[in-house]
């Protein structure tokens, strides 16, 4: 089997034996409930960095994708009786949808242009979810009801633990797979440069809107399983900060590194659980971190320690 | 036969007339040489053909095809493959990977074999890196097999670029300026280096300012000057018509 001789398998086993022995270590229900947010967010990042940095496009309206696979995976399920994994799954078609119809506008453009049109896409969706009180609850947010699978029903974070563990495992292996095969070369290429990767038959917006459509994707699974998971949702799940936090994710755990990512979501995590003062100034405290990263650690810190590593074995 | 027609094309950009009224065939298996002075439009020439910039009139057919108004993308899937005067590798990339992106179009791309990682994929890749490391080996970068992209000097980012545009099988290759910046060693390395892919089979266009490679190199040369066509022939012919040695090659060039 190729995944055996891979190089890959070696970082996915260590991944699975660290998910299986941490519970472990938990004291208690509380420390799930931090880890179940990490691999949530730690999906979202690696959609998010497949895009930002591996295809080299930035976008400043993620958590509006994640929003809206947590609401419409919440009102088919509740309000209109649909099985929670076809709400899960009709969310991610529906974010899909959207996701590849502004994305051939939207991915023609670059740089600040890129990131001025992600981010009133974000705040659309935002003020959509805020406003159709009717539909989403409002500003106060909305119940939903407890997933279901066949009359199994995912109780206590325990479960959630090992369905989101699962699945973050999945995201890992099936993200390694895609940057090292053709299309992650055509991703890398076009950000290396576009002229360039034209010139050699990559057809540039094409593999812009599919990386564009498969981020959009992972985040709106991951809104959804959280909406499942929390029972509630407020449209601040969509909001331009929570947005703003999993560009910070990335950028801290290190562009076009997947294992960068998951460290940047635990990290960004687990932050403002330990400190309150982050809390109280966890905008500020954002912006200084992406500050030192840039000034210290451009590349941000998995790259950053695994080439110290190198460094010094060789 | 051409291989390539261009027919009456212009192009302006605001009121600076880049290219006016230029026609001219390009004949398969052979070295095209492009000279004019700064500013003459040769590069314009190649952005128009390539498909990066939009031609305001004329025609561009390849191949008995009018492929005027195609995408880059779309002319790299006709046979068009080229270099670029400014460097455009991809550094962040290993050289390799650089060579394999030049694969594209020869590769098995579809979105969801690749995200599982199916055996033909891998098979593909293998025989996809083989590929790639003998055309390495082609342009001389045989010690780069390993090596980042970032961490290669300018000569070898030079060939690793020509690498990629072999990479994609191309039946004609445009060189923009591959010898600019090089060192005399280097430019001589070059000069066999584009034989070598003539004779493969490749017709190359070459832009170029070092005369004696250019001279040296080219079965025949088109002298652009303001956007137009000034001469046309072979080097001898142009060596000695007096409106080129006016126009651009100056005194030196009739010693030689």
């Amino acid at each position: 089997m190729s995944f055996w001789n891979s190089s890959r398998s070696g970082g996915l086993v260590a991944l699975a034996l660290v998910i299986a022995l941490l519970p472990l270590t938990f004291p208690n229900t509380y420390f799930f409930n931090v880890a179940i947010l990490i691999g949530l967010n730690a999906i979202v990042c690696i959609g998010l960095n497949l895009l930002i940095g591996y295809a080299g496009q930035i976008s400043l309206g993620h958590a509006g994708f994640f929003g809206l696979g947590a609401y419409v995976a919440a009102i088919l399920s509740s309000n209109h009786g649909v099985p929670p994994l076809a709400a899960l799954l009709l969310a991610a078609l529906l974010v899909g949808v959207l996701a590849f119809a502004v994305a051939r506008p939207i991915m023609r453009l670059k740089g600040h242009y890129l990131a001025m049109g992600t981010l009133g896409l974000g705040i659309i969706i935002a003020i959509v979810l805020n406003q159709e009180v009717g539909l989403t609850g409002g500003p106060d947010g909305m119940p939903v009801d407890s997933f279901s699978l066949l009359g199994w029903q995912p109780y206590g974070d325990r479960i959630w633990y090992w369905i989101v563990g699962v699945l973050l495992l999945a995201t890992v292996w099936l993200a390694l797979n895609l940057i090292d095969s053709p299309v992650g070369r055509a991703l890398r290429a076009l950000h290396g440069s576009e002229v360039a990767a034209a010139a050699a038959g990559i057809n540039v917006v094409r593999f812009k809107v599919l990386v564009f459509v498969t981020s959009a994707i992972l985040a709106s699974l991951a809104g959804s399983i959280f909406a499942f998971y929390t029972g509630f949702i407020t449209p601040g799940e969509a909001n331009f900060f929570h947005s703003l936090e999993l560009v910070a994710m990335v950028v801290l755990g290190g562009l076009a590194s997947i294992y960068g990512a998951l460290i940047g979501a635990a990290i960004l995590t687990i932050l403002p659980q330990l400190l309150t003062v982050f809390h109280d100034y966890e905008m500020m405290m954002l912006g200084l971190i992406m500050m030192l990263v840039m000034i210290f650690m451009r590349k941000g810190l998995v790259p950053t320690l695994a080439n110290l590593l190198w460094r010094r074995g060789s | 036969m051409t291989l390539l027609q261009v027919d009456d094309m212009s192009k302006a950009f605001g009121a600076n007339q880049v290219i006016e009224g230029l026609s001219f065939g390009v004949s398969p298996g052979a070295i095209h040489s492009i000279i004019g002075p700064n500013g003459a439009g040769k590069t314009t020439l190649f952005n128009l053909i390539t498909g990066i910039y939009r031609a305001d009139r004329g025609r561009v057919l390849f191949d008995g095809r009018d492929v005027t108004a195609l995408q880059p993308h779309e002319l790299a899937k006709c046979g068009i493959s080229r270099t670029f005067q400014n460097l455009q590798v991809f550094l962040n990339m290993s050289a390799l990977e650089n060579v394999m992106a030049g694969m594209h179009l020869h590769s098995d791309h579809r979105f969801w074999p690749s995200l599982f990682h199916l055996p033909m994929i891998t098979r593909r890749d293998r025989e996809l890196a083989e590929e790639a490391r003998r055309l390495m080996a082609f342009v001389n970068l045989e010690d780069y097999l390993d090596a980042h992209a970032s961490a290669m000097p300018y000569g070898a980012l030079k060939r690793l670029e020509i690498a990629r545009a072999l990479a994609t099988k191309s039946k004609l290759m445009l060189l923009d300026e591959p010898a600019a910046g090089l060192n005399p060693s280097e430019t001589r390395a070059i000069d066999g280096l584009i034989q070598k892919i003539a004779e493969s089979g490749v017709t190359v266009i070459l832009v170029e300012h070092d005369m004696r490679l250019v001279m040296g190199v080219s079965d025949h040369i088109l002298v652009l000057e303001g956007g137009r066509k000034l001469a046309e022939g072979t080097a001898g012919e142009i060596r000695h018509n007096p409106d080129v040695v006016a126009a651009y090659l100056g005194e030196s060039a009739r010693k030689q």
